[in-house]
């Protein structure tokens, strides 16, 4: 009920399409531009994923900033909360409603599909497990996003918050920081670091590996996440 | 029906409710009136689960609001201070959420946001969004959703805060064709509004219950209980005042008006009759006054007295 109200809510405003269109117009730029989707003359859609952490980084904070932020300045949060729905209720509502609505933004790069299909003869499990994990990490990132919302009225604070979190969750994974680490740090921190970021497990996933570590992973945050986003809730209702 | 025992909250050192105890009857409309800040919004907050109390809890239809919230919050219909609303929705859109959280059935649903809709006179804006509404009905979908599913016990803060005075009073009609088969309660700062609706009001300042009484009775403890109001010429004036020097139980007279006409307040002595003796007089000695009034007390009169800071309740 609250997954549909707050999913409605979504194409009640202009919201839903901007961001639609934002997530294809860029997602499309990214992998004909940058990614030189063309000039690597191979079927697949390595170079759209690759560009997925990055994206998230700025859209999905934006999704997430104002799932509770905006209920507690608007004063709804005291509607919502005192009608006879469980808090878990509440919180798993407002999360799926946000993970599927980022999932049909997802659906609509089909076309990019088509035309890898028609160019050639992709890996299609592959370009499967991609979408899934670019779908897991969309939600791991939205659940933190959630959580921090939860803590703040404010909802650049909630946007700026999340995206220097998320930052740092998907840098941690990048080569750039792995090289920070090589040839000081031990075996076993460097494989912490990689195995604490979302940048790790989600290429892990693009590679084709539907690996149940990396799946454990993206549903871990997200649970734990939730989790922190109902205690938050809970606290700062009021304040 | 419902029943707050020994609640209180902090906030840090600042104690902001500080035992409060009451309890609402079906029929009863308790005005439950305080300054602001006073901690009657943070006490509806406590009653509806959304705060949770330092200490005490709410019993509402007999559960426990702190042990079975669920089952407490089917039984009470609660207006918010401001009555919040989300703005993207229309007020279709939004009631029929309300209906199918508190769980009807679309057929059933239908009937109820129908039968809602005609209560509250929301048919006009049925399709508009709500953040397109005017206050006075935005206010009406708050209220429709706290009735929607005709609860026993109704919370209603501050229902007719910036209202005009044509939706004060329809929201009053409202409120007065309800209470035969419900317990409410109002929070406001408007006394007017205990004087038109309440059956029994609740003073609280400071976090604390200072006064628990039907709005007659503590009118009744108003200096101007019993004070009897004259109209007359300015110039009868200094031989009123003369004739009324006889009489014993007077307290004191004030004056108000201007050159033509005034207004004369004789303040009874201990809040006892004199309006009898008074007319004896007025018929005896043919004073010629225009109006005559037996006050009941002023209700704004003893609301200040109450919830004055103590320093100031001493001078006064």
């Amino acid at each position: 009920m609250i997954c549909r109200r707050e999913f409605a809510g979504y194409f009640a405003t202009p919201l839903a399409y901007v961001f639609i269109v934002i997530f294809l117009v860029l997602s499309g730029v990214l992998t004909f531009f940058v990614g030189d989707f063309f000039e690597r003359g191979q079927a697949d859609l390595q170079s759209f994923f690759t560009f997925h952490p990055w994206l998230y980084l700025v859209l999905v904070p934006a999704v997430a900033m104002r799932l509770w932020a905006e209920e507690r300045k608007s004063g709804t949060i005291e509607l919502f909360l005192t009608l006879p729905i469980r808090l878990s209720e509440a919180v798993i509502g407002k999360f799926l409603a946000a993970w599927l609505f980022i999932g049909i933004a997802l659906a609509l790069t089909f076309p990019l599909w088509l035309t890898v299909l028609f160019l050639g003869h992709p890996d299609n499990g592959v370009i499967v497990a991609s979408y899934l994990g670019s779908w897991l990490m969309a939600g791991a990132i939205l659940a933190i996003g959630a959580a921090v919302s939860a803590a703040t009225k404010n909802q650049v604070i909630a946007f700026v918050v999340t995206a220097a979190l998320v930052f740092v969750l998907i840098a941690a994974g990048t080569q750039t920081v792995i090289g920070l680490f090589q040839g000081w740090a031990p075996e076993a921190v460097i494989h912490a670091v990689v195995g604490a970021s979302l940048f790790g497990h989600f290429t892990a996933i693009t590679r084709g590996v539907l690996d149940l570590r990396d799946i454990v992973y993206f549903v871990s945050i997200i649970v734990a996440f939730l989790g922190a986003g109902a205690v938050l809730v809970d606290l700062t209702k009021a304040a | 029906m419902l029943e707050i025992r020994n609640l209180y909250k902090n906030f840090g050192p600042l104690v902001a409710v500080d035992d409060v105890s009451f309890s609402v009857a079906r029929g009863e409309v308790i005005g439950f009136l305080g300054p602001n800040g006073a901690g009657k919004s943070t006490t509806m907050k406590m009653i509806t689960g959304f705060l949770a109390p330092t200490a005490g809890t709410a019993i509402v239809c007999g559960h426990d609001i702190q042990q079975h919230p669920l089952a407490a919050k089917r039984q009470f219909g609660y207006l918010p201070e401001g009555a919040p609303a989300y703005p993207d929705m229309t007020v279709a859109d939004f009631l029929r959420f309300i209906a199918r959280i508190r769980g009807y059935r679309s057929g059933e649903a239908a009937a109820r946001i129908e039968h809602i809709v005609g209560l509250v006179h929301l048919g006009e804006v049925y399709e508009q969004r709500i953040e397109t509404l005017s206050k006075g009905y935005r206010r009406r979908v708050g209220v429709a959703q706290a009735l929607f599913h005709d609860p026993p016990v109704v919370l209603l803060d501050e229902p007719t805060d910036g209202l005009d005075p044509n939706q004060k009073y329809e929201m009053r009609g409202i409120i007065a064709a309800m209470q035969a088969e419900k317990a409410i309660v109002i929070s406001t700062h408007l006394l007017e509004e205990v004087e038109a609706v309440c059956s029994r009001a609740i003073i609280i300042a400071r976090g604390r219950i200072l006064a628990d009484d039907s709005p007659a009775a503590l009118a009744a403890r108003s200096r101007f209980h019993n004070a009897v109001r004259l109209e007359t010429g300015a110039a009868n004036e200094a031989r009123i005042r003369a004739d009324l020097a006889a009489l014993s139980g007077i307290a004191a007279i004030d004056a108000a008006g201007g050159d033509e006409r005034v207004t004369l307040t004789i303040v009874a002595r201990d809040q006892r009759p004199i309006a009898a003796e008074i007319a004896d007089l007025a018929a005896g000695r043919d004073w010629q006054i225009a109006g005559f009034t037996v006050e009941r007390g002023r209700l704004d009169d003893v609301f200040r007295a109450i919830t004055a800071p103590p320093n100031e309740a001493s001078r006064a």
